[in-house]
This record gives C-alpha cells, structure tokens and sequence, in this order.
C-alpha cells in the first residue's frame, strides 16, 4: 500500500486519539475509591461495558484490531509482528497440552495469527512442515525438550526466544523506521528483563544462552557472560551499550525497571503523534492502547487488592498522549 | 512553420491550466482523504476540513486564469486570432511556465500541509484559525508565481516582434 493510501487511516486515527487516557485521567483512576468507582470511571469514558474487568479489556483490545482492520481494508498482515507473542504463547499451550496429555480448556489466547487449534494438531500430528518458517524447528525441537526432559521451563524458554527472533527478523526487514525500533527494543528489553531474573535467581550461562536471544544493540552472549556473574556484571555490560538509563531504574527497584521497559517504547513512538503520513501513527495507535491497557489492568488489580495510591501510581506506565 | 508561434502560445496556456490543474487535484484529494478520515469519526467537523480540503484548489484556478488571459492576448479566444511569431510564441510558453510549474508542485505541498492541519483540527477544533495559516503559506509562492505569469504575458503582448 502507498503511503499516501494512509492519509485516511492516519486522520481517522488522529480523531481518535483524543479518546486515549492521558496521565490525569489515569491518576483520578488511581485516588478512584475503590475498583467498582474506577470501572465506572472507565465506562464514562467510553470503554465497553462488560460483566468482568477481564471482559472489558478482551473488548477494548479487540475495538483496536477491529479500527485497524478496517483502516487497512482487512489486510493486518502489515502488524502481525504485534500478535507474535500471542501464537508463540499458543505453541507453547499446544507442545504443553500434547506431551502431558488430557485436554486444559482456557489455555490457548486468542487474538493470534494463527490458529490455535491448527497448532494443536499440528504439534499431535508432529506435522512442523505445515506452521509457519519461524516457529517450525523451535516447534520441533521444544517438543522433543518437553518430551525427553519433562523440563517446563527450558522449553518455555525456547520458545520465549524464538517469538523475540521471529519479532526482530519480522521487523528488521520492515521499511518501517518505527517497527524496526520496536521490534529492537522489544527484543532489548525482554533480553534485559530475563538477565536480571537470571542472575537474581542464579541461572546458569548455559539456561541464560538458550533463553536470550540476539538484537542489534545487545550481544546475547556478552549479556550471558555478564548475568551468570553477577548484577554488578550486568550493569556494566548495559552501560557500554547505551542503555544507563535501564540501570539506573534496575537500581530503584525491579517495578521501576519493569514500567522503564514499557515507557521507553511509549517515549520512542510518541514523535508519532505529530505524522500526519505512513503507517507509524498506526502502529503507534496499537502499541498505546496496548500500554494503556496494560496501565488500566495494574491500576484495577491494585485497588481490587488494596494497595496503596503511592504503591499503584509507582507502577503505572507513561502515557502516549 | 507557418503559425508555430500561436502553437506555442497554445501550448503554454495549455502548460499552465494542465500543470496547475493537476497540483491542485493531486492536493485537494490528498486533503480529502484526511478530511473524510475525521468526519468518519467526527462528523461535526465538515465545515472545518472542508475549507482545509478546498485550500489547495486554488492553484487551478490561478492556472485556469493564466490560460484564459494567453488565449486572450493570442487571439485564439474569440477567434480573431492573427499570426504570431515564432519568437513571441516561445515567449507566451515561457511565461505560462512559472504558474504551471509553480502551481504543480504548490498544489501537492499545499494537500499535504492542509492534510497535516486537518490532523491538527481533529484534535484541537478552536485552533482552526491557526490550523489555516499553515497551508495557506504555500499559497504564497503559487500567488508570486500567477504575479510572475501575467506581468510577463501582458509584457510579451506589448512587444513589436
């Protein structure tokens, strides 16, 4: 599609980004009196009336795909790399549910590419040739893991890596600017996240080689070597990286680093706001309604559990608009 | 050889209608498309990105302008046309450019200005008159252009050659 065949879809999206929560609307949802007070905060606004906190955001999330699929005449191919993580989690439901037998309803999310229920099948049927280029050998190879190894958690973490490999390649070969951004620092962050799990829970180099995968501004190995040693280790590796400012929130608390790894994406795409071509603004569009949706579920999990304002409000992440 | 003159002349009022026409077109559908992307989401804004979808159309106008006026000096229109010389035929052409050309490329710059101040009035309605200045910037250049255009036809027009 040319770029200009976004002028519409970028118009339209600009009309509705006024209906995307800002910072106060997300702190009056945040000193609400309890979580009833700020669903109906949330209802007032315009979000979907549902009997569950969970239904309300599956339809909020669905309302994005459903724009975007409009705007783009049915053709989403353009952002499949957002729904990745939703088919590799569902490879992983699949190997799972085949190797330990029986059948587990609500393991599968929907919303992905592909299929769950081909995935089934074609995990049953030890038929890899027929899932996509990307997830075929990890497919394979995961099965056998779970199979011989019994090993949850290896697998998980294979799989984990080639859903990052699957996001990096996909967007790295994208004209996109801002996809190829994306995908970097999604990769990045996730790379991030797992080394300081792993070195707090004292992972070997060896499990830290297998689950993190390789990006254009951090070596997988050199972040192995580092996690496997020690914090310290690791701070000083990001450090030579670039990435300081993902140090200095690892150092405030394991909460702050979390929303600095959501916020950075936010903070990259917001130029967005001010394109009025391309398909940047719309894929900025999915990326912050899914920060916000994000943002509304930690705020209305914390008042369902009583936390504190100061609690909730240090886990909220940055607003798009 | 005989009129090769009034085909040049001709062909520059045709240069500048076409060129002018096209900038226009290729900028009010590019502010169009933006204009119906917010009334889809916010039908109460018609009147306003309709005025931002109609800024680029002037170009069009301009060239249709410097069209009717070397058709006129020429004599093409009306039918009293006489023979014109070859010199002062390549002289209406070269007249009729700068509106032409002006006008094409004015034409595009202002669509994709007037479809980033749509963007803005989606967003922020009581800036209209703001969002307005922007797009009509680049009317500026297709003015000096026109300006440009009829000074030097009216001036080929007087010349004994």
């Amino acid at each position: 599609m040319a770029e200009q065949n976004y002028i519409y879809a970028v118009a339209r999206i600009r009309a509705q980004e006024l209906s995307l929560l800002n910072a106060s609307f997300l702190d009056q949802l945040i000193t609400s009196a309890d979580e009833e007070a700020a669903v109906k905060m949330l209802e007032e606004h315009g979000w979907e009336e549902s009997e569950s906190v969970e239904e309300m955001l599956t339809s909020e999330q669905d309302k994005t795909w459903q724009l975007i699929s409009e705007l783009l005449g049915g053709d989403m191919s353009v952002f499949n790399v957002f729904l990745y993580e939703k088919d590799f989690h569902n490879l992983k439901a699949a190997i799972k549910e085949t190797c330990t037998g029986g059948t587990h309803p609500g393991i599968y999310v929907a919303g992905g590419t592909l299929n769950p229920e081909d995935l089934e099948r074609a995990i049953k049927e030890r038929d890899f040739a027929s899932l996509p280029e990307n997830m075929r050998h990890v497919a394979e190879e995961a099965t056998d893991v779970l199979l011989k190894t019994r090993d949850g958690q290896l697998c998980d973490c294979m799989v984990d890596r080639a859903a990052l490999e699957a996001i990096h390649q996909a967007t790295k070969h994208m004209s996109n600017e801002l996809l190829a951004l994306y995908g970097e620092l999604r990769v990045a962050t996730a790379d991030m996240k797992i080394a300081v799990r792993g070195a707090k829970t004292g992972k070997s180099k060896e499990f830290l080689q297998t689950a993190l995968a390789e990006c254009d501004s951090i070596s997988a190995t050199a972040l192995a070597d580092a996690a496997a040693n020690s914090m310290e280790a690791i701070y000083t590796y990001l450090e030579s990286v670039g990435y300081s400012d993902a140090v200095e929130e690892m150092k405030k608390s394991p909460a702050a680093f979390e929303a600095w790894c959501d916020n950075i994406i936010i903070r990259k795409i917001r130029p967005q706001l001010y394109q009025p071509f391309g398909l940047g603004p719309l894929a900025a569009f999915i990326l912050a309604r899914d920060n916000e949706i994000k943002t509304v579920r930690i705020i209305l999990s914390g008042k369902r559990n009583g936390f504190s304002e100061e609690y909730i409000r240090g886990r909220v992440r940055e607003t798009y608009v | 050889m005989g009129n090769s003159g009034m085909f040049w002349a001709l062909l520059g009022a045709a240069t500048a209608a076409m060129l002018a026409g096209m900038g226009s077109s290729i900028g009010v559908g590019k502010a169009g498309q933006a204009a119906a992307g917010v009334c889809s989401e916010d039908p109460t804004k018609f009147s306003k990105v309709l005025i931002m979808q109609l800024l680029p159309g002037t170009q069009g106008i301009y060239g249709l302008l410097i069209a009717f006026i070397t058709l006129s000096q020429t004599g093409i229109l009306g039918g009293a046309g006489s023979e014109i010389s070859l010199v002062k035929g390549l002289l209406y052409f070269a007249a009729c450019l700068p509106m032409g050309l002006v006008g094409l490329s004015s034409g595009k710059r202002q669509g994709e200005a007037a479809v980033a101040s749509i963007g803005l009035v989606a967003k922020k309605p009581d800036q209209f008159g703001k969002a307005m200045i922007f797009p009509a910037m680049v009317e500026t250049y297709a003015i000096l252009a026109l300006l440009i255009s009829i000074l030097a036809i009216f001036g080929v027009g007087s010349l004994a050659i």
